[in-house]
């Protein structure tokens, strides 16, 4: 569906690494891991199309996704972005119902479909009770799950989700999941940039790992989530814990590694 | 419930504001026609209207009063529309259509037509000249090697701004003290050699039915260039349009009645405070608000201190300044 042929990102003033070849397929989650810094942004508005590679290219459905129409790609790939505060003054409504905007003519308006769809974003980020509020007065968890709510009324194919768990709590980070689990049970793929192994461990599919000098290696999960490899990519000693089939890793510090 | 409601949901909402600001404008606009040296009833108006009245009245109204409140309602819609458009553009709803330098330029071409005793017309054309120059300057060096995001854009006009500034004080200072008065109420605003208001009507009018079916776009821009690109949105040949629209609406504005301060300021932004932030309101509400405060503000200059005239400006900025502290302060 959404493939990376060759592709190197434009890190400015780094070395070229590893060219990515890889594809994502329906139904698929991917997980790209990384230090701060080791370009997993910039690899997601790559793939998404938002940012110009230096080589290689991101097809779409066999299709170079730079030639094409913005607003096919749209339809088709939606994009979770990291910080969601920037803009003019909105509603929790009006921001779901831009999720609507590529399906949209420019001559028409909203149709009560539209509405519709958005209204069940709202609902199923609990945010139907909020649908008035103005964005600048929600909290970073709210604002968080209403971006994750504009991405869901797009109905996409491919979900591009830069730390879709970010500001969330426990209750709401497994909420999430499962929301993006389902899309991949419904063939959507899925690409989401983590910070926490767990959660990788648990919902990933396929890993990828971006090292900071520009290598990445990527793979089934259970073979990619290796203790050695994890703790040489955040240069952090790792503990890896089994429990009910499951690996969870801890990172050790010096006050825990006595443990 | 925001902007949509039924099936066909915007479209009622925003006929009810629309509709309350065209009876504004017409109201202004009678008020206009009606104030003034000899003063006309709204039954002389009729009959003026209607094709008949006294010979003077005639006069008054279609040779003298009409054209002006006219001029003065096509350049408050076209400042206003352009400010709605610069906030949209640069994402910051404290910008105003002069703010990348635009009424410096066509300051300073003005200027130099008056210093040179060229004629009025030429004292348009070139305040036209110099606004599409410093239009295309802040657009080509924010523009420079590729990047751009608003803070540039924004930095560079501001930057541009304060040199026609420095320019616009030196010509004032070396030009012989008869100009000087002219010169003065030009840079503040004044209607009073606006000549036909036609220009200023027809691109208000042509501008606004090309931004018509870009409204949603620019509601999706509003949120930020990356969030717009990922929605569908061109971003690069909206911003374009944008910014070629907004220059050529200030350059009209400008070339009709000066640089009028503070209507493509605070017009959209009391406008996004009272009907919210959907563009597609916003921008024809703000070419008639706009326009309505132009009228008014007009009519007040030519009467206040009558028979002296202040120029608009001065009445814009008086309304202006009070206004934005207030809406300002509130909105913390």
């Amino acid at each position: 569906m959404l493939a990376a042929k060759n592709l190197i990102i434009d890190i400015p003033e780094r070395s070229s690494g590893t060219p990515l070849s890889f594809e994502i397929k329906p139904g698929e989650t991917w997980g790209v891991l990384g230090p701060n810094g080791a370009g997993k942004t910039t690899l997601l508005h790559t793939l998404a199309g938002l940012r110009k590679p230096r080589s290689g290219s991101v097809e779409l459905a066999g299709k170079n996704i730079q030639q094409l129409r913005r607003k096919q790609v749209a339809q088709q790939l939606a994009v979770v972005f990291q910080n969601n505060g920037e803009g003019f003054p909105a509603t929790v409504l009006e921001t779901a119902m831009i999720g609507r905007h590529p399906f949209i003519s420019p001559w028409d308006i909203e149709s009560a479909e539209d509405l519709a769809i958005a209204r069940g974003a709202l609902q199923k980020l609990e945010l139907a009770d909020l649908e008035h509020r103005l964005i600048s007065t929600l909290s970073g968890g709210e604002r968080q799950r209403l971006a994750i709510a504009t991405a869901l009324s797009q109905t996409p194919k491919l979900w591009l989700a830069d730390e879709p768990t970010n500001h969330l709590d426990l209750k709401h980070q497994v909420q999430i999941m499962e929301l993006l689990a389902e899309q991949a049970t419904a063939n959507c793929g899925i690409v989401l940039c983590l910070h926490d192994l767990n959660l990788a461990a648990q919902w990933c599919d396929k890993i990828l790992l971006l090292y900071p000098n520009g290598d990445a290696c990527w793979g089934d999960a259970d073979t990619m989530l290796a203790t050695p490899a994890l703790e040489k990519l955040y240069n952090q000693p790792l503990r890896s814990i089994v429990s009910d089939g499951q690996h969870y890793f801890i990172p050790l510090s010096s006050r825990n590694s006595g443990l | 419930m925001a902007a949509v409601k039924t099936s066909r949901g915007a479209v009622p909402h925003f006929i009810l504001p629309l509709s309350v600001l065209a009876l504004l404008t017409l109201a202004t606009l009678a008020l206009a026609i009606t104030t003034g040296s000899v003063s006309i009833s709204n039954t002389e108006l009729w009959q003026v209207l209607s094709g008949g009245g006294e010979p003077l009245h005639r006069t008054l109204v279609f040779e003298l009063r009409l054209p002006r409140a006219l001029s003065a309602f096509g350049a408050g819609g076209l400042l206003a529309v352009a400010g709605a458009l610069m906030q949209v553009l640069l994402r910051n709803p404290l910008a105003d259509p002069y703010i990348l330098g635009l009424s410096g330029g066509a300051a300073v071409g003005a200027l130099t037509s008056m210093l040179l005793g060229l004629s009025a017309a030429a004292v348009s054309g070139s305040a036209f000249i110099g606004a599409m120059v410093s239009a295309v300057t802040v657009f080509g060096l924010a523009h420079g090697t590729g990047s751009w995001t608003p803070t540039r854009l924004l930095l560079t006009g501001v930057v541009i701004a304060s040199g026609w500034g420095a320019a616009i004080t030196f010509m004032l200072a070396v030009s012989p003290s008869d100009q000087l008065p002219g010169m003065l109420y030009w840079l503040m605003g004044d209607l009073a050699y606006a000549r036909s208001p036609w220009p200023a009507l027809i691109v208000l009018g042509l501008i606004s039915i090309i931004m018509l079916p870009l409204g949603r776009s620019l509601n999706v821009l509003a949120r930020g260039q990356m969030q717009a690109a990922a929605l569908g949105v061109s971003v690069r040949a909206l911003e374009w349009t944008i910014y070629i629209a907004a220059s050529l609406l200030t350059a009209f504005a400008v070339v009709t009645a000066g640089s009028i301060g503070f209507v493509g300021l605070i017009v959209p932004h009391m406008l996004r405070l009272v009907l919210g932030n959907d563009q597609r309101l916003i921008l024809p509400a703000a070419a008639l608000a706009g326009g309505a405060l132009l009228t008014l503000a007009d009519t007040l200059a030519r009467t206040l201190i009558a028979p002296e005239q202040l120029p608009a400006g001065v009445i814009t900025a008086l309304i202006g300044v009070p206004t934005f502290l207030y809406l300002l302060h509130r909105s913390r």
